[in-house]
């Protein structure tokens, strides 16, 4: 009766993270030796968490490994209402010898077994048998067998004595996974972010979080437009249901029957084109439809259909289906090396066999690396003084024994301080010994790709690809907070990595203990290392700053300029360049030349020539202490309106 | 105009609605419309005077999917049926692959039936096309009317159908025998694909 098994629940369309890994490696396992690993396999959560789609797919994939196994599946619902028929029929003997030649017996939701005595019996004697014979058995319930209420003491040891396993509400980097590979297989298109916004709301199962995606698409659909995060935020907050505006009528059931007698139009043409289309003609056809649905190049196919009589049609048919399954198999070869790779137009094109087949030796050579530090931040160009100090040693001494001195590296400070370049320098520097696969990147692309590799169950060449790198730089390791799969899988790399010497180094705008949303256990190890932080540009960095970014423009400057923007108070790298930018845009409106008279008039607003300006400076009298917080004298109002002009913007 | 491509396997057949004014082959064609689902027709485009006479001519494209492998259209067309418009309904029969002859069933009107099909076959030979060539199925419309008025299908086989093609019985303004009328031709135009003598 394996009829009843849902082709579309199948281990392959069974997204896995943290809170199903257990259950579907077990399931795998079953699946792969029935009848000898887990028997039983118990598989309990709560609804809607993929317990059947689990049930299904184990059912299917020991199908497809044993076509001889006899497998069964069916709701406890179902194996109650046969026994009651087969007890009705006189046929109680038939129905137990049905179930226990049964190789495989998948059994739904057995927590209806409470008050089911009779049943109960049944059941165990049937578990008893299948056990005996060494037949799989693999049940699931809502809840574990000792909660089911009033069950059978020697059905609880059974159900107990194989493998319990629990399935809990997938995380956020699963949910995301599901979410997008259900809005690809829907065809549906989102704007960034708006996934990830419904994977951040509570949902207490898979059937609720699609439910949102359904409402997400079915708004999209009905109002042709894309919404953003904040409208998906919105919309899913609305309790109550989606606007589901009728699509616009399909026409045909306007008129009374209308369908009918097109149908049968329709019907009648499709037999007579068919009859009337040459055989051969037609099987090229559809082999090029078929192909080029796939999305498959088909130019030999169709060079077939310009031919009055071609040669063996059947034969090129066949010929092309292999090359398909050829480029098909190179494809997935590569696929798991390098995605980017298998992405390439040869893999869909049978003409170009050849060169897809070179494309994967070379891949297989060498596995693609993980992302590496950028080249725009080297080393030499970070400006070093008092205020980075401990912090630019500490990169050199982990340079000069990386993996061994301070591992792993916390670079810490506000934005906007040089954390992003440091961690890069180091990046390059690293990368630059031999045999070095050093990955550095943002936590965020971190993120992104642990999701794309659990949506495309391509978690083992994730992990291989972070495994092998000699150094691991994550930039803005804050933003793992929450996401706590990302968190698991990181805190095992870092382990391998730290445990092989490989050099470790994060950086984040505070300290690591207060990092809120962070495991404890990823916190104590961050904080295990060298945690440095980096200060405001003192004047010496200031100024190297400066003089770098000065050089960038292109434009002459003097020494006058130089010290004088050095003696400005800036609160990070990134405001230098605010100011430089402020004076070169000012001297190309006013079309004067840059130095610090220019500087110091666009920067305070005061001219240096006192004689242009009579009035002089005007203040609103309030004296700023330096430590309130307010250091920058360009955010300081200088010009105040006097009394006659104030006077008339209160009147108005 | 091919009706079978092979290279971007396209069946595209033109059929061309003929036959004397008021004889209902706009009506036919609105009856189609009316019956053929939205997303498997286009706009259908009508050119009438102010007393709905079609002026120029009516154009109803029907997209019928994929059929073995070939994407299958349908596209129909009525000729003005005034006499003084022949230069138009040579027009539209350039390149038809079936011809459907709406005959007006009325005693009355036997006169202009015959015309008409006279008409049709001179404006094919013009076009180089022999009418025994080419499907052709006739369509006895308004046979709903009083009996007393009409003539019976039978009679009009006579009088029309001389080289003994499909002949339909058919009340256009009600539906009747209109789907019969176009899976008639369309079967003839179709089954020259097996002959390869597509136009």
């Amino acid at each position: 009766m394996t009829a009843a098994l849902n082709a579309k629940f199948s281990f392959d369309s069974l997204v896995v993270g943290a809170a199903n890994q257990l259950a579907v490696t077990a399931g795998r396992n079953v699946a792969e030796n029935p009848g000898t690993t887990y028997n039983p396999l118990f598989i309990y959560g709560g609804s809607g968490l993929g317990k059947t789609h689990l049930l299904m797919a184990i059912g299917q994939a020991a199908q497809k490994l044993a076509p001889q196994l006899n497998i069964e599946y069916l709701t406890l619902d179902e194996y109650v209402e046969a026994f009651h028929a087969a007890v009705a029929a006189g046929q109680g003997d038939v129905f137990r010898r049905r179930f226990q030649n049964v190789d495989v017996l998948l059994v739904d939701d057995v927590q209806f077994l409470t008050n089911r005595k009779e049943m109960q019996a049944e059941l165990l004697r049937l578990c008893e048998a299948l056990q005996l014979a060494g037949h799989q058995m693999v049940l699931t319930s809502d809840r574990p067998p000792v909660e089911i209420a009033d069950l059978d003491e020697r059905l609880i040891s059974r159900f107990s004595g194989g493998l319990v396993v629990d399935m809990g509400v997938p995380d956020y980097e699963t949910r995301v996974a599901i979410l997008r590979r259900r809005a690809e297989e829907r065809g549906a298109r989102f704007q960034p972010g708006v996934l990830e916004t419904v994977s951040a709301a509570e949902f207490q199962n898979v059937r609720e979080l699609l439910g949102a995606l359904n409402r997400l698409i079915a708004y999209q659909a009905v109002n042709d437009t894309f919404l953003n995060a904040a409208g998906a935020k919105q919309l899913l907050g609305i309790t109550a249901a989606p606007p589901e505006a009728e699509s616009p009528a399909t026409g045909a059931a306007r008129t009374p029957g209308g369908g009918d007698e097109f149908g049968a139009f329709l019907q009648d043409v499709t037999a007579t084109v068919g009859k009337a289309v040459e055989a051969w003609r037609a099987r090229v056809g559809e082999a090029v439809l078929r192909w080029e649905g796939e999305g498959y190049r088909t130019h030999r196919l169709e060079a077939l259909l310009q031919q009055e009589t071609p040669g063996a049609v059947d034969a090129v048919i066949a010929a092309f289906a292999k090359d398909v399954e050829r480029l098909r198999a190179l494809e997935a070869e590569v696929a798991a090396l390098d995605p980017q790779a298998a992405g390439q137009s040869m893999f869909r094109d049978p003409e170009r066999l050849a060169e897809a087949r070179e494309l994967a030796t070379k891949v297989q050579e060498g596995v693609a690396p993980p992302p590496g530090p950028s080249g725009a931040f080297p080393l030499a160009a970070f400006a070093v003084g008092q205020s980075n100090q401990v912090a630019v040693s500490a990169v050199r001494a982990a340079l000069e024994r990386p993996g061994k001195q301070y591992n792993p590296l916390v670079l810490t400070g506000k934005s906007g301080l040089g954390k992003t370049h440091l961690l890069h320098a180091l990046g390059l520097e690293l990368a630059q010994k031999r045999g070095a696969v050093v990955a550095c990147l943002s936590t965020q692309d971190f993120v992104d790709e642990l999701i794309s590799a659990i949506d495309g169950n391509r978690m083992d060449w994730w992990r291989a690809r972070y495994r092998r790198a000699t150094a691991l730089l994550l930039d803005d390791i804050h933003l793992i907070a929450g996401k706590d799969r990302t968190q698991e899988e990181l805190f095992n790399l870092f382990n391998l990595l730290q445990e092989r010497e490989r050099q470790l180094v994060f950086t984040t705008p505070a300290h690591p203990k207060t990092l809120d949303g962070v495991e404890e256990r990823i916190r104590s190890r961050l904080e295990g290392g060298l945690v440095v932080e980096l200060a405001e540009p003192d004047r010496l960095v200031r100024r190297a700053v400066l003089e770098r970014v000065l050089a960038q423009q292109e434009v002459p400057f003097d020494e006058a300029l130089l010290e004088y923007l050095a003696d400005r108070p800036a609160d990070s790298v990134r405001a230098l360049s605010g100011l430089v930018q402020r004076v070169v845009a000012a001297a190309a409106t006013q079309d004067a030349p840059i130095n610090a008279g220019l500087a110091r008039e666009v920067l305070e607003g005061q001219s240096v020539d006192a004689g242009r300006k009579s009035t002089g400076v005007k203040t609103s009298g309030l004296v700023v202490s330096s430590l309130s917080g307010i250091r920058s004298r360009e955010k300081m109002v200088w010009e105040w309106p006097d009394m006659v002009e104030r006077m008339i913007e209160e009147l108005r | 105009m091919s009706l079978v491509n092979f290279t971007t396997r396209e069946i595209t057949c033109k059929i061309v609605y003929y036959g004397p004014g008021r004889s209902g082959k706009t009506t036919n064609l609105h009856y189609v419309y009316g019956r053929v689902p939205e997303a498997r027709r286009g706009r259908m485009v009508s050119l009438a005077t102010q007393t709905d006479r079609t002026l120029f001519f009516d154009f109803l494209p029907i997209d019928l999917g994929q059929i073995s492998g070939f994407s299958t259209r349908f596209q129909l067309y009525t000729v003005p049926g005034q006499v003084y418009y022949n230069a138009t309904r040579r027009l539209v029969l350039q390149g038809a692959d079936g011809v459907v002859f709406v005959a007006d069933s009325q005693a009355r009107q036997l006169d202009e039936n015959i015309e008409s099909l006279q008409n049709l076959q001179g404006n094919l030979l013009e076009l180089g096309v022999d009418i025994r060539t080419l499907p052709v199925v006739l369509q006895y419309n308004k046979q709903d009317l009083p009996r007393e008025l009409i003539l019976q299908s039978a009679d009009l086989d006579d009088a029309l159908n001389f080289r003994s093609v499909p002949s339909f019985a058919a009340d256009a303004l009600h539906g009747k025998g209109v789907f019969e009328t176009l899976k008639g031709i369309s079967e003839l135009v179709l089954k020259r694909l097996a002959a390869g003598t597509a136009i």
